[in-house]
Formats: C-alpha cells, structure tokens, sequence
C-alpha cells in the first residue's frame, strides 16, 4: 500500500510543533502501525533526516509505552494498543494523521512522545499497599470472594498508556486513577488505607493540572483494556465516603 | 471538609449534582403548577397566591417563598461557580487541540456548557419578565399570573426563547441527571440502564410539560 | 558427522570458586549465610547508597526492599515509567512450592523439577533456596494486593504448567507478568514518595565505575537531554534483564538490552555460560522482513492443539484443502509416547527440521501447523472457546485468521536468556560491590529454564536474597574514600563514553542501526539458535568481526548526542551486541555437548536427542574479557550434585 502520512513534528518541549507530510510505499497490510513508522523512519534516516520519535518497548500490547493519536483516534480505530494495530485496518492511499497524546499534564517531549510521569506521582501519592517485605502473612490467610478478586484483576490491568487522559476533552486522568483506586479498595489488604488512598490520590490528580470529569465516556471507549466507565462512579463513591468519614475524625 | 470538598475536582462535581438535584426537584414541582394554567384563571392565579401563603400560620406571608428562593439561589450559584471553575480548569487542561478533530468527543460536554449559559441567561429574562415584569410585554400585574403568562406568549419572541429554553433544559437534564449519579456513585453496571431511562423519561417529562403552557397559549386553549 | 578439532582459541584460567557457598545440609544452607553474614546497623543504613539498574521484577523489588530497609536507593530504568519494565509482558504464571492441592508438592520436588530441568548445569544450593523462597514471594504478593486467581471459596487457585506433574503455578489470568510486576512498582512508588528512592527514568546505564576493584557507581545517559552524568554509589545492582534481543527477533521489548551487563563485564565481570538461550516452540511466525519483534502464545496451546506440516515439499495448497495422508504430524510420529507435549527446546529444534526440509508453511516456509480442528471435533467449539478463547483472538488480531477454522501457524522464537553475569551464592559478580539479580545473572536455570520460573527467580533474588547478602557487602566494607567526578578513573570513563558517542554520530555512513541489527540477529538466529555446529559457529565468529568492522564504517546516525535521539540508543546497543554476540558464539562452540537449550548437532543421541557430556562440560563457563576481539579467558565452575543425580532425559 501507498499512505500519504501527516506527523507531528516538534523538535522538543520547548519548540513549536507543526504537522509534516511524508510519503511511504511498499506498506504490507500484516505490519503494525509502528513497523509501518519503522519503515519511515529507515528511510528518513537514509536521507538525512531526523527520524520520527514516538515510545514503544513492548510491542504486545501490555507495557502501555505506545500512545499515538491516529486519525483522532486514541490508539487508531481498533479497540487496541498502537502497536497491536495493524495496516489491514487502512487502505491503500490513505491519509493518515499522526498526533501526540495531547494534554496539559502529558508535556510533549519530542515529537510523538510525550511525558507521563504525572501517573506515577499519582500512584506514589497512594496507589499502593503498605506491606513492607517479609511482614506477609500466610497467603491462604484471608480469603478473598471470587467476585471481589475478579473485579479487582478488572481494574488491574490497566497499562498506564494514557489513552484515556488522550481522549477526554478535558483532559482527565479519572478512569486511570479509579482503576487504581478500585483495584486495591477492594481487596482486603488494601482496606487499612482505603480512605487516605482514594483522598491522596485524587487530591495529586488535581495537583497534576488534569481537567474534571464531564463523564463524556471518551475515556472508556479509548482504552484498550477495556476498564468501563463505571469504575469513576466507583472512585466517587469511595471519595464520598472517605470524605465524609475523615470529616467525622 | 468543607475546603476538601471544594477544593477537590471531584467535590466540586458533587456540589454540581447536589445543586442540580435540588433545581431538578424544583422544577418538577413548577411544572406541575404550571400546568393547573389549562384549568383556567381563577384556579392558576388562587395557586398563585397559595404559593405566597404556604405554610401559614406557622410561617408569615412569604416566607416559605423567599426560603425556597433562597435555597434555589444558593444552588443556582453553586452549581455556576462549581460549573465555570470546572469548565476553566477543563480547558487548561487541555490547552492544544487535535488537528485531527473528531466532533463526537464532546457532545456532552457542549450540550452542558452552552446549555448550562442558555438556562442562566433564560432564568434571568424569566424573572425579570414573570417575576419582577421588568420586562414584560404588556402591562405587567402583580397577583394576575394568568394574564401575564398569556401576555409573554402572544408574543413571538416569548415563545421562541422559552422555547429554545426548554429544549437546552431537556438536554441538559438528560446528561446531568445521569451524570449527578455518577457523581455521587450511586451508578452501577446494573443500574446504568434505569439511570439513562429516568433520565431521559425526566428529560422529556419536563420539557413537554413546561412547553405545553406557550404551546397552549399559541393555539389558543389557554387565552 | 565429521569429528572435528577442538576449538581453543580462547585461554583457561584458574576455576572460579564460590566463596559465599555454605556447606552442609542443603536446606538448612540459606540460614547459614544468613546467619553468617554481617549486618549494617540500621542507623547507619541511610548513610549507604545503592544504585539499581532496572525496574522489573528483580530490580523492582530489590529497590523497594532496601529503601524500606533503611537505605538510600538510587535507581534507574530506560523506560519513562518503571511500570513498564518488560516483566509486565509475562503471561503463564509464578511456580511456588505451597502445596495447597496437597498433591505431592514440596520444597525438594520444585528444587528437583528444577534442577533436571535446567538439564543439570545449575548449581544444587542456588536452587534449592529459589525452591525456599518461592512460599514467601505468594504470600508477599498477595499482601500487596495482587489480584491471583481465586476459586469461588476465595483460596488461590493454581494449573500445572511446563510438563509438570504437580500444580504449582499461581496465575493472574493470562497477565502474571502484569500483576506482579506492578505490585513491585507500587512498593517501589511507596519509597519514592518517602523519599528513600532517587528515581531516574529515562536513564540509560552506558557503565560502570569501578575505583580500586570495587564497583563505585555508574555513567548512565538522560534520554531526554543527552546528558552524561556520572553516580555514586557504595555498591552496584544490574537488574537489567536479558539479552535475548541479540537475536534481533525475539520476545522481548524493542529496547531490552544487554550494554549495563556487558559493559560491567568489560570492567572485569565475569559473563557465565553466554550460549545459554531458550528458544520457545509456540510464536506467532514472522510475516516478512519488515517483522520488528515476535509473540509469544502460552504453550498450553499444545495440550490440545496438533502440530503437523504437509508431506510434500513445497507444498502450498491451503491447510483445509491437504487431506489427512498427505500431513505430517511429526512429533506425534518421532516422540509417540510424548507426542505435541515434548519438552520446549524439543518441539522447537522439531520445527526447524521440518522447515529447512523445505516442508514449513506460511510466508518464507517459516512455520508450522497448530491445529483444533480435532479438538473441537472432540470437545466441541465452546469447550475450545472456554479454554483458549483470550489467545485465539490474540492470535486473530495479529494474523487476521481465524484459528476455530483455519490452522494457527507457529514458529520457534528466542524468548529467554539462561546465561548472564557469573554471581556467587551472595548474588556478587567478579567484582566486588557489583550484584547481578534477575535474568542478568546466570545463576538458577543451569541450561533451560522451566515455566512460570523467570518470576520466581526474579522476585525470589529481589525481595528476599538480595536485601540479605549485600548487607554482609556493605558492613564489610563501611568506609569508601569519597569517589567523585574528578577522580581519574571516572574521567577518563566519561571521556570514553562520550568519545563513543560521538563517533557513532560522525561516521554518518549509509546504513542504518537497524540494517546492523537485523544482520546481526539473522547470523545469529541461523548460526547460534536452535541448533548448532561447529561449521556454523566458527562461521558466525568469522562473521561477526567483519560485521563490526563494518558497523564503525558505515553506521549513519542522525542528529545530535545532546537530545531525544532513539537512533543513538540504538546504535549504542548495538555496539555491545556485536561484540556479545562473539563471546555466545565462542561458548556454544567450546561448549561441545548438547544441555537444554543448547543443542550441538555433533552431540546426539541415535534417536537424536540432546546428548550431555557430563565428564567434559559438568562446569559452568564464566568468561573474563580481555578485550574487544581478543580471545577471552575461560574460568570453569564446577558444578557438584549431591542431591539430584544426572540422568540422560528421554521423551521418545
């Protein structure tokens, strides 16, 4: 296939941005979206240029690296990650439009690639469990309903991509802080810290400059594991309660 | 708790659904009253006049009034300051826009924010039409809310911007009422469906019911 | 066969020696050295610095365990989140000897299982405190909240995995890796927020700093500036992972690599048995050159899938249309007793037969049949679903085929690394103050690993053995000389790096990182992948230095050092896998028997299974660098089985 590209372009976090148009051939329908760059980018290097930058380790659809807006879309028009997107999705002479995860609290770097460690802050304000190692006590200790586990692994698998901050108009990162928040609130283990781990959490999710949720479902529908919407409704439900029990104290 | 509430994205969408929930129960009520208009003056003005005295003799002409006025004025700018705080943080948050845009993301979102300007514009001319006559067409009499009705919507205007009005009203209690659940985390997967069911049966209860008064007027049932 | 000379073209120092290994009986050995190590007071921990180079299991929960600890962590991963370290891509499980199925299971029967599994090249007291630990890694994860499966009375639900008769492996649906791997991150996310964790993403380990024999700290890159800087520390912990991506085409992420490993070994590491590599049977087979990496589908496919090809060469009517006499299904025809359920390296070297016969299928010939079509005959289609639904619709999403109607395709892909920095029992490299913890040591697989044993070795030497050995390190050794970035030794490490830098960028040639890469790993694959000689090792090891040579003559990097430049990290990579490459080659070649996931045609039974030569090779090979293309220095480590007695396996 023939694919006329348009990629963002920005030398760094200080530059200003544009979109640039490439042309590449020769595109086989079973390579992936990023082998499709790859392509590209051998030959920008072969001329000279500079290649274009954009994250991606693992390639399987599970490290969460990979964050293109493709067409608009979040991970393009599969229900996917990026690079487990693959060309048969287009057509021969298509028109593709490459962009960065957009958002105040998601700075570009270069190019395509931009900064997310506002996440990880917003994890190490609470998404954890305090259990030092070696403190464990026996795994078979406390049961856990199957159902409680389930719902736990559910929010779990949430990769930390940041397609759901990508698709909100307000640039919004409550889907991935509830699927943390749901994940350990209800778990046994995570119930020592259940308030102060929602309060901190959302309260460093506001620090980071992410916008509120207009419950738009944007984010639900980009994210390619799949976490629903509901699971917001869930954190306001914990925040709620939390703040009504801190109040209490 | 009260600064964690508001200084909180999240408690500030709670001050929204609370607020909202209080206007909605408000404007299920006027409706109501507003209909009594099709059983003919005497009945919608003595309603009129009962409003002012409800209560009595425990509380004084008015007061009930002014009570539930105060209370609405509270949410009224509650759920304005929570709304135009949010929607500023919104769009800092995200400052650039795609170049590739897609209109559908955010439907919701616009509906809210322009509805939500068009219904505070409206409460404004509302009032100062019915409840102060400011600007009412016609001339304006206290206590004869029949004929100042009937005088707003004999004129084309009156019509088309209640009109306009309660449709933005029907959208925007169609998202809020589902949105002010969530927010409060009273949604569930379960649930979701009766959520968006009484919302939209909300929404449309209420906008026919509040457009059936103009419409009654304009064909002449009402006059 | 054609007997051939022994290759020598490498030097035989003295045996190297496991100081740390404590005698007596095996299960009482790890509270020996615990007991026998020194411990640093705990006021006086916060006064010591450790660097830790990686953020996946191993370096994860070795980072988050010594900050709780006390000590002051520095650590560092490539990625812009340690979340994403490529542990996260593991799916099948974690083996733990918990016996909660009461069927037999125990501490000596996973430390049995694993030994024989590492085909007798792993040493006995390393396991068997790996079998110990096991317990603990469960209970520990479970503590922080890791989703495993449960049954419906909420007890850990457990599966048998990797052709063993017991059922060990916890699990978290297909996604192990995932769940473990982002339990570690919290914890480590917990001691960043207090503090006692420096956390440095996006920082790339270029070397290491070695003052007066000890590991001192390391040069490491900002990818974001370009920046080199150089930190300190008191003692140096690589958890840097494999170096499987030396194949080019493998499992593991894009940017996994092998240069902190490998520069530590230049500094004076010692690297153990380099050959050692596994090679899994059930990929999804490359589509064309454009592949950039390779997907792995859990094994357990081959409980009920039937593999086969056509009888006929060149054969390439569609599957559906091959009748029944005119397919091959040839492990069940070579191994009738094991039939599609042989071991892993012997379904994988079956494969590649099939394929040079000429008989392989799909695009390049490069690939073999996994067919349901019988199983879902025999279970019905929504038995099939239930069982294997999640990875035949992976499987559909990348090859667009319907595997419930036309047979999946599969081919062997590199996937693990045994082999990795020597380390003795205290998880210490060569050189003093530098550990090795994960899959960058060499330590507890011997010659193959088994499944759902990565995660436990990696959290096994993160949580729990680590934190205990490198105390003896640091109470031994309390006081440093203060080594700064003036010290002669660190400049002229600096300048090196930097000069390294810069010539990848000046040679501007008119070939790019990856056209080296895929050389290289294509040489590789063909030459030291599934199958070996000593004709075609000793023609990699021709190769290979030409390739180098062509690499710094041709390799055209664009932009600058002192920016966001993918290319330049790549190409820096490269430069340490031209010269790994060498040293696997080398130790496949000396190494003339056939263990595991080494396989040595010369070195076969009549059926044509691997043949051990345990009088010869019962060592493990730890390689001392003396220099790019110089001839390297062999010390030997013998390997002694006191517990569990070497057997010839057999499968027919």
């Amino acid at each position: 296939m023939k694919l006329t590209l348009r990629v963002w372009r920005q030398q760094n976090a200080a530059a200003e941005g544009a979109m640039s148009t490439y042309e590449v051939d020769g595109i086989s329908s079973d390579m992936s979206f990023l082998e499709m760059l790859d392509t590209l980018n051998e030959e920008l290097i072969l001329k000279g240029e500079d290649p274009v930058a954009f994250d991606h380790d693992c390639r399987e659809g599970i490290c969460g690296a990979c964050s293109l807006v493709i067409n608009g879309d979040a991970h393009g028009p599969e229900r996917t990650t990026t690079c487990q997107l693959h060309m048969r999705s287009f057509k021969d002479g298509d028109t593709i439009d490459i962009e960065p995860w957009r958002a105040a609290a998601f700075p570009v770097v270069k190019d395509l690639v931009v900064d997310r460690s506002a996440f990880d802050r917003i994890i190490q304000a609470g998404g954890y469990v305090t259990a030092p190692t070696g403190a464990a006590p026996e795994a078979h200790a406390t049961p856990v309903p199957k159902a409680d586990a389930d719902f736990a692994f559910e929010h779990a698998e949430c990769i930390g991509c940041g397609a759901c901050v990508a698709a909100c108009p307000n640039g919004a990162a409550m889907l991935f802080t509830s699927a943390k928040i749901n994940h350990l609130n209800v778990l046994p283990q995570g119930a020592p810290e259940r308030e102060s781990r929602v309060l901190d959490m959302v309260a460093q999710m506001d620090e980071e400059g992410f916008g509120g949720c207009t419950l738009t479902g944007e984010c639900a529908t980009a994210c390619p594991k799949g976490i629903p919407l509901v699971s917001i409704t869930s954190m306001n439900k914990e925040w709620l309660r939390a703040t009504r029990k801190s109040g209490r104290r | 708790m009260a600064r964690s509430v508001w200084g909180s994205t999240v408690g500030k969408k709670t001050v929204m659904a609370v607020s909202g929930l209080i206007m909605l129960l408000y404007l299920v009520a006027h409706m109501i009253g507003n209909l009594k208009i099709y059983f003919g003056a005497g009945e919608f003005n003595h309603y009129g006049h009962w409003l002012r005295t409800v209560g009595e003799p425990f509380m004084h002409y008015e007061w009930t009034l002014w009570l539930i006025r105060v209370v609405l004025v509270v949410a009224v700018v509650a759920h304005a300051v929570s709304a135009y705080q949010l929607s500023r943080r919104d769009i800092k948050a995200r400052p650039s826009k795609y170049v590739h845009a897609r209109p559908r993301a955010s439907y919701a979102t616009r509906t809210m924010r322009w509805g939500g300007i068009i219904l505070g514009l409206f409460v404004v001319w509302h009032l100062l039409d019915l409840t102060t006559g400011t600007v009412h067409p016609g001339g304006f009499q206290e206590g004869h809310p029949y004929q100042n009705v009937v005088d707003t919507f004999s004129t084309w205007y009156g019509n088309v911007i209640y009109i306009v009005a309660m449709l933005a009203l029907g959208l925007h209690i169609r998202h809020g009422f589902w949105s002010a659940a969530q927010t409060l985390g009273v949604g569930s997967r379960t649930r979701d469906r009766a959520l968006k069911t009484i919302a939209n049966v909300l929404a449309a209860l209420l906008t026919v019911g509040f457009i059936a008064v103009p419409v009654g007027v304009m064909t002449g049932v009402v006059s | 066969m054609t007997a051939s000379a022994e290759y020598s073209d490498y030097a035989t120092g003295a045996p190297v020696v496991d100081t740390k290994a404590p005698q007596g009986p095996i299960n009482e050995r790890w509270d020996t050295r615990r007991f026998e190590a020194k411990l640093v007071n705990p006021a006086n921990r916060r006064k010591h610095t450790v660097i830790v180079v990686g953020t996946g299991l191993a370096g994860g929960s070795a980072g988050a365990t010594l900050a709780e600890q006390g000590y002051h962590v520095v650590q560092f991963c490539y990625q812009d989140s340690p979340r994403r370290a490529h542990s996260i891509a593991a799916q099948g499980g974690i083996n733990a000897a918990k016996n909660y199925r009461n069927d037999g299971d125990s501490i000596h029967r996973l430390f049995y299982d694993t030994v024989k599994g590492g085909d007798f090249r792993a040493r006995e007291s390393n396991v068997h405190r790996l079998a110990q630990i096991s317990v603990e890694i469960i209970d520990q994860c479970v503590a922080q909240g890791v989703p495993f499966a449960r049954e419906y009375g909420g007890l850990l639900d457990t599966r048998s995995f990797g052709g063993v008769q017991v059922s060990r492996t916890f699990y978290a649906r297909g996604q192990t890796g995932q769940q473990l791997l982002l339990g570690a991150y919290q914890a480590l996310s917990r001691q960043i927020a207090a503090g006692t964790i420096e956390m440095h993403p996006r920082t790339e380990m270029l070397d290491l700093i070695v003052v007066d024999g000890r590991a001192r700290g390391i040069v490491a890159r900002d990818l974001i500036t370009g920046r080199i800087d150089t930190y300190f520390a008191d003692a140096v912990v690589l958890a840097s992972g494999g170096y499987g991506n030396v194949f080019y085409l493998s499992t593991n992420a894009m940017n996994s690599n092998a240069t902190a490993i490998w520069r530590a070994h230049r500094r004076g590491a010692y690297f153990a048995n380099p050959c050692f590599t596994q090679i899994h049977p059930t990929c999804i087979p490359r589509t064309g050159d454009h592949q950039s990496k390779l997907t792995l589908m859990s094994e357990s496919l081959r409980n009920d899938g039937r593999i086969w090809v056509p009888k006929a060469k060149g054969d390439d009517r569609p599957p559906n249309q091959i009748p029944e006499d005119e397919r091959d299904y040839y492990l069940e025809r070579i191994y009738p007793s094991f039939g599609n359920l042989v071991p892993r390296d012997i379904a994988s070297r079956a494969a590649k037969n099939v394929c040079d016969e000429g008989r392989g299928v799909g695009p390049g010939g490069q690939g073999v049949y996994l067919d349901f079509a019988d199983a879902i005959r025999r279970m019905g289609r929504a038995k099939v679903e239930e069982k294997y639904g999640n990875l035949f619709d992976m499987y559909e999403r990348i090859t667009a085929e319907n595997p419930y109607e036309v047979p999946m395709r599969i081919y062997p892909a590199v996937h693990y690394t045994m082999g990795g920095l020597w380390v003795d029992y205290d998880l210490q490299t060569t050189i003093p103050g530098l550990f090795a913890i994960g899959e960058a040591n060499f330590s507890d697989h011997g010659a193959n690993r088994l499944g759902a044993s990565a995660l436990m070795q990696g959290l096994a030497d993160g949580y729990f053995v680590l934190p205990s050995t490198i105390n003896d390190y640091l109470a031994r050794n309390p006081h440093h000389d203060e080594v700064t970035a003036e010290h002669p030794v660190v400049q002229e490490l600096l300048a090196e790096t930097e000069d390294r830098l810069h010539t990848l960028l000046a040679i501007d040639g008119d070939r790019t990182p990856d056209s080296f890469h895929r050389e290289l790993g294509e040489l590789m694959w063909e030459f030291c992948g599934m199958a070996r000689t000593d004709a075609g090792l000793r023609k990699a090891l021709e190769r290979i230095p030409q390739i180098r040579e062509e690499f710094w003559r041709r390799i055209k990097v664009p932009g600058t050092g002192e920016e966001f430049n993918q290319s330049l990290e790549k190409a820096n990579r490269i430069v340490d896998y031209l010269e790994l490459a060498e040293l696997m080659c080398l130790d496949a070649l000396h190494r003339a028997e056939s263990c595991g996931g080494h396989f040595r045609e010369e070195s076969q039974t009549p059926d044509g299974e691997a043949a051990r030569q345990d009088d010869k090779f019962s060592y493990a090979a730890a390689w001392e660098f003396t220099g790019t293309g110089e001839a390297p220095t062999l010390h030997k480590e013998d390997l002694v089985f006191e517990y569990v007695h070497p057997t010839q396996r057999s499968y027919a």
